[in-house]
């Protein structure tokens, strides 16, 4: 069973008093997310990932399509009880302390009174705050401390699906870290993560399959190791011989020269055209090296593309 | 349901008495002991009925201010400041929200009342030296202002659902005004020809009517309230702001969170 499913799930607005004006936020979007899989939602900013999340939540209404959540509607009280959400930048009740909080979640997500206090005591534990500031009011709290808060609420009720906006956010270098750990420890007790980012390198390191969206429209999903090999990579070459650079600019190429060492950065279909110049130019070769692709290269070329409004690439 | 609703009316009670709401009650205190003080110069029999419509009188409006500026925003600060989104993504029904919230805000004005009953009764006893057996009346009329404060709830919680805090505060005070002359808005639509007349009818069937939850003057001078006056004035509250929280209730359950 998928543990997310949407079917040409849209969201348009109505801007403006006098002049109505109907603007876009979430073009038609289809995808599946089976269960136990760890799935990231890249895109940039105002990209229409909150909107889905909110979707998603039951939080907006679609103005068309629909979706299903572990198989059900997200109206159905149950449903919700199934997933822990985290909102972008969270804002919770500041008049009450972490403990106070997580018991007020609990309570609501029906968590029998026995279990609360040692759950909440594990989950705060789990989300590293630190113990001096479990009875604190959140009105004192840091950005990063309340954003781990944030995720000890998101999980206090054992979830399986775990939904979380921009969970990074917020925190520092070390606080990213410990939540990168924390997601690849809820996906191996078997939940299923997504999470929306624009950091690439923590989608990288933790997805199993991502999706990219560009101005509401889905501009590519799939597994990150296809994605990253569909996008053509570049190759770095490098050669002794300042008058074979002329020869390599002229194909079209911007060579560096330092001294006599000249480098240049080609497309990988342009390798060989190069490098026949270099011999003909009686070149000393030093090294060629093909470049890793990153993410980040497949997310900037999926942006770049124009957009369509057809069926995106859909690799599974 | 009935453990989510208490938890949300328990929290909402919670903020209420950390946001120093109760605060009030110090102002409240100083007035009853300043008129003790000031009423005790004047003339026996009169200062008793003074101290009556005073002291109530200050319960009712100190209620109906902390009903109409905590109630405004019960809903909208919630969207605001988007406490509400990990909320409603629990198994908690919209509606379930709604009443928590509406409850909260009643057991604080109860509770605040109630100090306030405390506070009052201490400074009458001070002053007239003893109670008399009329004064258990003046329960009747603070049991008037409590369903007073439940509709006003109502009344700033359904505009809060849909209206910006500004515009719920000034609409929800206009009604209690409008509320509390609807006496005087029977009169205008009895007297009334055409369709002015069809306005103001259509207004004191719309309106609440808070002229009869108003028995202040009445037991100061010692009368009793008739037991089914009681009764019709309970069903009346509990019907009307019933009513009203259904209403707001109905309309969040369709709003689109920001």
């Amino acid at each position: 069973m998928a543990a997310i499913e949407t079917f040409a799930l849209e969201k348009t607005y109505q801007v403006g008093f006098w002049r109505k004006k109907t603007k876009v936020a979430l073009r038609p979007l289809s995808f599946a997310i089976p269960e136990g899989e760890v799935f990231g939602y890249l895109g940039p900013n105002g990209a229409g990932k909150t909107t889905t999340l909110k979707l998603l939540m039951g939080l907006a209404a679609p103005t068309g399509g629909s979706c299903k959540i572990l198989g059900g509607k997200i109206g159905d009280p149950q449903v919700r009880a199934q997933i822990g959400f985290l909102p972008e930048q969270p804002y919770f009740y500041d008049h009450l302390t972490p403990r106070e909080l997580l018991d007020y979640f609990a309570t609501l997500s029906a968590l029998p009174a026995t279990k609360r206090s040692a759950q909440i005591e594990a989950v705060l534990k789990r989300v590293a705050l630190q113990e001096d500031a479990w009875n604190t009011q959140l009105r004192k709290f840091s950005k990063g401390m309340l954003q781990r808060v944030g995720l000890a609420q998101a999980i206090i009720h054992d979830p399986k699906l775990v939904i979380l906006d921009e969970p990074m956010s917020g925190l520092d270098p070390m606080g990213r870290r410990e939540v990168r750990d924390l997601i690849e420890e809820l996906n191996h007790e078997g939940k299923t993560i997504l999470f929306s980012t624009h950091i690439l390198s923590d989608a990288e390191a933790l997805c199993d399959r991502v999706a990219v969206l560009n101005r509401g429209e889905l501009r590519g999903v799939g597994v990150v190791a296809d994605l990253i090999g569909s996008v053509k990579g570049n190759t770095e070459i490098m050669w002794q011989g300042a008058a074979a650079a002329h020869a390599v600019e002229a194909l079209g190429f911007k060579p560096h020269v330092v001294g006599e060492t000249v480098r240049t950065v080609v497309p990988e279909q342009d390798v060989d055209r190069v490098m026949d110049t270099l011999r003909n130019q009686h070149a000393r070769l030093i090294a060629v090296t093909p470049m890793r692709t990153t993410l980040e290269d497949y997310f900037l070329a999926r942006l770049a593309s124009p957009a369509t409004g057809a069926a995106p690439e859909v690799a599974k | 349901m009935t453990k989510r609703i208490a938890a949300i009316t328990f929290n909402t009670f919670r903020e209420a008495v950390r946001d120093r709401v109760l605060y009030n009650l110090i102002v409240f205190a100083f007035l009853m002991i300043g008129s003790s003080l000031l009423l005790g110069q004047i003339t026996i029999g009169v200062q008793r009925q003074l101290l009556i419509n005073l002291g109530l009188t200050a319960i009712s409006l100190f209620g109906v201010l902390i009903a109409i500026f905590i109630g405004i925003g019960l809903v909208s600060k919630e969207i605001d400041k988007r406490t509400l989104y990990t909320v409603l993504t629990r198994p908690v029904q919209r509606w379930e929200f709604i009443l928590g919230k509406f409850f909260g805000l009643v057991v604080t004005l109860v509770v605040n009342a109630g100090l306030m009953t405390l506070g009052f009764f201490a400074a009458l006893l001070y002053l007239m030296r003893g109670l008399e057996h009329s004064d258990v009346y003046i329960l009747e009329a603070i049991y008037f202002i409590l369903l007073q404060f439940m509709i006003v709830t109502a009344i700033a919680l359904l505009l809060s659902a849909f209206s910006t805090p500004i515009e719920s505060a000034v609409l929800t005070f206009a009604i209690f005004v409008v509320g509390s002359f609807s006496e005087d808005l029977r009169g205008f639509a009895a007297a009334a020809q055409g369709v002015s007349h069809y306005i103001a009818v259509g207004m004191t069937y719309l309106v609440p009517n808070f002229s009869a939850l108003n028995v202040i003057s009445s037991v100061a001078h010692g009368n009793p309230v008739a037991g089914n006056v009681l009764l019709l004035n309970t069903a009346y509250g509990l019907l009307y702001a019933g009513a009203v929280v259904c209403g707001a209730s109905l309309i969040f359950q369709n709003r689109n969170l920001k």
